[in-house]
């Protein structure tokens, strides 16, 4: 599970959750109720819409999300319960009695009609010129609830500014139905607190601190918000527009990196269920699209395991052999933009804490707009640096002015997933269809290692196979080399490797027990630099964290809808994918080992790579003029 | 010393103007003990004074019947409903009422504090309020150890609501309390068993809270004797508009509007507004109907209207109102409202169709049983009760349909 046992909401928008019997063959563990006449047991505590859907009767909601804490705000959900004056909103009832429940009474499907008519007059837009034109919960439902005409009108003109300020977010409350998830998004999964309802009554608006642009406030730009919006209010910003025009132009050279999530999401957008891997049909897809090169960002995910590895490893030396006590440790990892800018804003003084390599896109990109572009004798003028990424904050970050250590911006583009999947779709191609093929050279090989840096654990599984073995010269310890307590969704995870038989040069970490953490979503980030700033966590040495729940794979640019149960098919599936592979670790990646002898021939951390493959972070705080 | 002491002696009433001595409710309590306050409670049948008339005794039971170390009791002096002035009265001429029935509420129930949410514009109250109850702890009346009962402690706060209408609803009034945006929770559970901080909690009205010293003093079969079967006692009532003498009166419930009227001397009363902006409107016709829960129910609010009065313009006001005031949080009511206004002003326009009319008034009937809390449940009742009412009169002055009319 994925934490959610504590809510920092207010009480309106949580669920008073009764407790729900531990054992439900207690007495008085379970009730019986009758729900459209059918008698049916439910453990005490079951909300209406939770026993609605276990006995297959459909509920239509849009202020839930199985993601979040319960608002009770939309009320679509609503039911009769015999003897109770008003509908109930089945969401927030929880059953302690045994009630008589009607779903689909005149009263009851004329209220959700009403307020579907109530939402849709206040709505502007049009479906066909929408990015979520079928894959809207307001429209489906409109659609259920057979809406052929504006019973209440409908708005003519929009009443906000579309707020295109961020990189990474765009907010169009023209089409926001005030749901609140992405208040409940923000506040609450991510505990960054961002988004909140504004003013009262009619002139009730999502907005942020003043009113400001999002992009003057402490908005980390992970993109959870948009993947839990039932409408298109929420979207990323776009650029497959500009995209199109650089891979019509001839002069440029379009290349693509394309990060291990999509692959695991992208089928979900072509009508496939989660969990299936497209990467090879990915591949061929993006050639046909028009991309000159296309490359494996986990390429770059073995790199940065060479230098986040590595300096880890100096880290270590420097506290443990020479006792320097400044050297800060535990060692964060750095390649979640959202993490970054969230450690900014809300622990700058911890910076030093963070590794200083770059994500692998931007990696990728400081590499092809150099090393690539030499030994291809292209002028990095003319290259256009493409990252498919399951991410929003991407796009953010490879605006931040430290990411021009090419002399160029290193990548031109983040795409999302869903903004690839809708191009590909506009190319006439049809995804699952697409023959495999592989990715190109030079960077064609990547080990399963990369691959799984896309869930949450995975980085640091990543790290463990190749810090251990540098450090012992042994596989690290572990069935298939699968570390599986890095695996899974639990929301902060901590584990540890025992380090014996040490090379001798790293003789001065014989029998140190290498203590992990990892963590996924900023709520559970915040947790864990509470550990740090209260001093607990001394004796850990690694902590991987990713910003968004699931890590990448559940990152702000997958497809929508998402849910618990999606993310972890989309795990497996990346996990499964590198156990296929007979590369499984990033230090014995050839192309890794080729770069370091051709082009950043001091090794890691050295000074050239510290030029192109670290860089250095800013104190925002979290105060906004 | 009382906020407006010299007033004291003008006002007259059964029970609640009726003679009291500051300090004998409490006593009264000490001496029968828990039980027996709560026996007296039921037996007097008192229902709440804030609008929604939940019977008193049964929630200080359902209080008293919840398991937590922390127990609340709070006052609700918000008075936000349009026309509503009757607990102002209370708590600058009565506050040994008001206060004492908080204390006798925490002794019974064991709770240890209690909160007075006042509302934000009787900020001129605090201070006198406030030295009263300094004096109140001077005389063992609040404190520790009160009365020199071991283990009786129980402290009153006040603290200043934020002037919005919805934060009187019980729930939207605590999450007020806790710091947050004021709206209403999800219920059930109900504050009885998770309100004030996640504790049980006692929300009555103000006028609630100070009829429960006389009814300890005199006895629950005495406060029976006043009003009817299923509205007993007697109840202020806020009088407003076009009458000779609008004001705060004590009737026994089951008063008729006629009478009424007859006392606060209105003349050629056209409709009378039972209930405050979500209340309902009450034409002439009718003004034999009681002052009562089970007939013409209301917190308090009375607001008359004679003949030259315009229903439609009284219509938009109210419905204005809750636009302002709806708290955003639920669909049928943040829109909804908005919806029912824009009819209005099709009317005032003539360009409205009675098919449209037709459709927002069970548009209506959707706000009421759908909306999230009593503030979107009732604002409708203006509405449908208006233009029921006086539909002659709107649709003369502004044609049958309009041009667009069918
Ligand atoms: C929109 C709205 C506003 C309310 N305002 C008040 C108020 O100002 N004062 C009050 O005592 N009760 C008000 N109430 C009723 C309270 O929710 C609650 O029922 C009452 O305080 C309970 O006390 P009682 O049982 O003593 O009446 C309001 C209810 C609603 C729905
Ligand atoms: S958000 Fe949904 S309902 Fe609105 S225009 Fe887009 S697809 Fe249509
Ligand atoms: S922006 Fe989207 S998620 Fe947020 S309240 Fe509006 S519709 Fe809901
Ligand atoms: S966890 Fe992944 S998807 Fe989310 S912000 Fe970080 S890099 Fe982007
Ligand atoms: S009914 Fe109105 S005031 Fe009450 S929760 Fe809904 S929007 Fe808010």
């Amino acid at each position: 599970m994925e934490s959610k046992e504590k809510y920092r909401v207010p009480v309106s928008q949580k669920p008073h959750v009764v407790e729900k019997p531990r054992d439900i063959n207690t007495i008085g563990g379970t009730v019986t109720i009758e729900i459209n006449e059918k008698k049916v047991s439910v453990p005490m505590g079951t909300t209406i819409l939770e026993a609605c859907r276990e006995n297959q009767i459909h509920i239509p909601t849009l202020c839930h999300h199985d993601d979040l804490c319960v608002a009770g705000v939309c009320r679509v959900c609503v039911v009769e319960v015999e003897g109770m004056r008003t509908l109930q909103a089945s969401c927030t009832f929880p059953i302690t009695a045994p009630v008589k429940i009607h779903t689909s009474t005149p009263m009851v499907r004329k209220a959700r009609r009403h307020i579907i008519d109530l939402l849709l007059s206040e709505h502007y837009g049009e479906c066909y010129s929408c990015f979520r034109n079928q894959n809207c919960e307001l429209q489906k439902l409109a659609k259920e609830y057979g809406v052929d005409q504006y019973n209440f009108g409908h708005l003519e003109k929009p009443r906000y500014e579309t707020d295109r300020s961020s990189a990474s977010v765009i907010r169009d409350m023209n089409k926001c139905i005030l749901c609140k998830r992405c208040v409940r998004t923000c506040i609450d999964l991510q505990e960054v607190g961002v988004l909140e309802a504004i003013n009262r009554g009619h002139e009730t608006h999502i907005g942020t601190f003043f009113d400001k642009p999002l992009s003057d406030v402490i908005c980390i730009n992970c993109g959870q918000c948009i993947n839990r919006c039932p409408t298109a209010a929420l979207r990323a910003n776009d650029p497959s527009d500009e995209l199109w025009e650089a891979i019509e132009n001839p002069k440029k050279h379009v290349v693509i990196q394309t990060a291990p999530s999509p692959r695991a999401g992208i089928g979900e957008e072509f009508g496939l269920e989660p969990g299936h891997s497209m990467t090879g049909e990915l591949n061929t897809a993006l050639r046909r699209i028009g991309f000159d090169r296309v490359f494996d960002t986990n390429f770059t995910a073995d790199l940065t395991i060479m230098e986040e590895g590595t300096e880890l490893l100096n880290r270590l030396k420097k506290a443990v052999l020479l006792g320097d006590e400044s050297v800060k440790l535990p060692q964060f990892t750095s390649c979640s933009p959202g993490w970054v800018k969230f450690i900014e804003h809300f622990y700058p003084e911890f910076l030093g804490y963070l590794s200083t390599a770059k994500s692998p896109q931007q990696m990728f990109g400081a590499v092809i707009k150099t090393f690539y572009a030499k030994e291809s004798g292209i002028d990095p003028a003319d290259i256009v640096s493409v990252a498919l990424m399951p991410c929003s904050a991407k796009k953010f970050e490879c605006n931040r002015p430290e990411m021009r250590a090419s002399g160029y911006k290193d990548v031109d583009y983040g795409l999302t997933t869903r903004e690839l999947a809708q191009m590909i779709k506009e190319a006439g191609i049809y995804l699952p269809e697409m023959p495999k093929s592989h990715f190109d050279e030079p960077f064609g090989d990547a080990s399963g290692a990369g691959l799984i840096f896309g869930a949450t654990g995975g980085v640091m599984e990543a790290a463990l196979r190749t810090v251990y073995e540098l450090v012992t010269g042994r596989e690290v310890p572990f069935k298939n080399l699968n570390i599986v307590p890095c695996r899974g969704f639990e929301g902060i995870k901590q584990a540890s490797v025992m380090l014996e038989g040490c090379k001798d040069e790293y003789s001065f970490l014989e029998g140190i027990e290498l203590k992990f953490i990892v963590a996924h979503g900023t709520a559970n980030a915040k947790k864990v630099m509470e550990m740090l700033r209260k001093g607990e966590l001394k004796d850990v040495h690694f902590v991987e964290i990713m910003a968004c729940p699931g890590g990448c794979l559940g990152g702000g640019g997958q497809p929508i809808p998402t849910s618990e149960e999606i993310r972890k098919k989309r795990a497996e599936a990346i996990y499964a994918e590198d156990e296929s592979l007979s590369l499984r670790k990033s230090h014995e990646n050839p192309y890794v080992k080729y770069i370091y002898e051709n082009f950043l021939t001091e090794g890691p951390c050295s000074e050239l790579s510290h030029h192109l493959l670290h860089t250095h972070y800013q104190k925002r705080g979290k105060f906004i003029a | 010393m009382k906020p407006n002491g010299n007033k004291y002696a003008v006002r007259q009433g059964a029970v609640l103007f009726s003679e009291y001595a500051p300090g004998s409710g409490i006593k009264k309590a000490l001496e029968i003990g828990r039980e027996n306050i709560l026996l007296e409670l039921r037996e007097s049948k008192l229902k709440g004074r804030g609008g929604a008339g939940f019977p008193t005794a049964t929630k200080w039971m359902l209080v008293a019947a919840a398991k937590s170390e922390e127990k609340f009791i709070v006052c609700n002096a918000d008075e936000g409903e349009p026309g509503t002035f009757k607990d102002r009265v209370l708590l600058l001429e009565y506050p040994e009422l008001v206060f004492e029935g908080m204390l006798i509420a925490g002794y019974t129930l064991g709770a240890r504090q209690g909160i007075i949410y006042l509302r934000g514009e009787y900020e001129y109250m605090l201070k006198s309020l406030e030295s009263y109850l300094e004096q109140m702890k001077e005389d063992n009346l609040l404190g520790n150890n009160i009365l020199g009962n071991p283990n009786f402690n129980f402290e009153i706060v006040i603290r200043l609501g934020s002037g919005a209408y919805v934060c009187g609803e019980e729930t939207a009034l605590i999450e007020s309390l806790e710091g947050n945006r004021g709206e209403a929770r999800n219920r059930p559970p109900y504050p009885v068993n998770t309100g004030y901080l996640g504790r049980p909690t006692v929300v009555n009205n103000v006028e609630t809270l100070a009829s429960v010293p006389h009814i300890l003093v005199k006895g629950g079969e005495w406060f029976r004797t006043f009003g009817t079967d299923k509205s007993t006692g007697s109840k202020l009532f806020s009088v407003s508009g076009d009458c000779e003498r609008p004001g705060v009166y004590e009737l026994p419930w089951g008063t008729k509007i006629k009478d009424l009227l007859e006392i606060v001397g209105a003349k050629n009363t056209k409709a009378v507004q039972v209930g405050g902006a979500s209340g309902s409107c009450i034409p002439k016709s009718q003004f034999e109907r009681t002052l009562a829960y089970e007939d013409a129910a209301t917190g308090g609010s009375i607001m008359i209207f004679n003949e030259s009065r315009n229903m439609l313009k009284i219509l938009k006001n109210f419905m204005e109102f809750f636009v302002e005031e709806s708290c955003g949080q639920c669909t049928p009511c943040r829109v909804g409202n908005v919806k029912l206004l824009e009819g209005i002003e099709k009317i005032e326009r003539g360009v409205y169709t009675f098919g449209h009319l037709n459709k927002l008034k069970e548009l209506g009937r959707t706000m009421q049983v759908a909306s999230k809390c009593g503030l979107g449940q009732s604002s409708p009742n203006a509405f449908l009760s208006i233009l029921e009412n006086f539909k002659e009169e709107i649709f003369n002055k502004n044609g049958y349909g309009g041009h667009n009319g069918k």
